[in-house]
């Protein structure tokens, strides 16, 4: 029973966070500051999960097989390659270093 | 997938992947259960993960331009990798269609694997042995680097990675990702500082 209330907590807190986003009127989002946050924001946030997803195992930080995917992604980014092209790359060299490293 | 692995029944995990669609903080809830939380404490850390669904609603309203009608459906689809997508679009068509299809699929995709997941946790393997957790980043890094244009956005995005990862270790899951969306207020008023009110540059 505890795990449903948590269940419906959660999906109702997470539900209403979204709808807020969208629901902002047009009318405030016309001053310049304001778009121009509005654009910077999700830079913030894309740039922060990149790295925590990187680096991050629980609460502590590690340097593992998938900084190495990611510099492989990052190298593919680089050389312009398509976007499976640097999603693949990450994949195999993570993969690749954990199958020589352990 | 994991939370077959917490106690939690094949019902209850169907019902958080339907219902939640918000990864992190399934993972979240998923894990303070686990741990022996109780129900709100849980709630509240998977809450704060989803926080930052909020921030991408007010880029993609104005992208989107959606009928208000549409708005509480579209709200459920608005995610990481959806907010992703949409803004690295050109056009508002584009933008929708990327929006839509980004949605759609993933919330099918994401459900369906839940239900086999749950089904056969063990049958798939471990996925980690296939570098699959790096796909996650690398998605993220792909569609962060075209926003990339100016010295500010790379200044946002150094300050963003410095504030998520330096805070990981002392602050609740979910709240570094927070403060480092600060880095956006901050490196505009140091700019506006700089610049000492000067006409600011214009974007779209």
């Amino acid at each position: 029973m505890n795990t449903w209330i948590a269940i419906g907590v959660t999906a109702l807190g997470c539900y209403a966070v979204k709808l807020a986003g969208l629901l902002v009127p047009a009318g405030a989002l016309e001053k310049p500051l304001v778009r121009r946050l509005a654009a910077l924001l999700p830079v913030a946030l894309l740039a922060a999960l990149t790295a925590q997803q990187t680096f991050a195992d629980g609460t502590a930080l590690v340097l593992d097989a998938r900084a190495a995917g990611l510099g492989a992604a990052a190298v593919a980014l680089v050389l312009r390659a398509p976007f499976l092209l640097v999603v693949a790359a990450a994949v195999v060299v993570t993969a690749g270093v954990r199958a020589m490293g352990g | 997938m994991t939370s077959a692995g917490s106690g939690l029944t094949l019902l209850q995990t169907c019902a958080l992947s339907l219902l939640v669609f918000t990864g992190a903080s399934q993972f979240a809830l998923v894990g303070a259960l686990a741990a022996g939380g109780n129900p709100f404490t849980a709630a509240a850390g998977a809450f704060f993960l989803g926080v930052r669904n909020a921030f991408y609603g007010l880029r993609l309203s104005q992208l989107l331009a959606l009928p208000r009608a549409v708005r509480p459906l579209a709200a459920q689809w608005v995610i990481d990798e959806t907010a992703a997508v949409a803004l690295a679009q050109p056009t508002r068509r584009t933008v929708r269609i990327g929006f839509t299809v980004t949605g759609l699929s993933l919330y099918v995709l994401w459900n369906l694997t839940t239900l086999l997941g749950a089904l056969g946790a063990e049958a798939i393997g471990d996925t980690d042995a296939w570098g699959l957790d790096a796909a996650g980043p690398a998605v993220f890094l792909a569609l962060l680097a075209p926003m990339l244009k100016t010295s500010t956005e790379r200044a946002v995005a150094g300050l963003a990675v410095v504030l998520g990862l330096g805070l990981l270790p002392v602050l609740p899951a979910g709240v570094p990702v927070l403060v480092a969306a600060l880095a956006a207020p901050a490196v505009l008023w140091a700019e506006g500082r700089r610049r000492g009110g000067t006409a600011r540059k214009e974007e779209r």
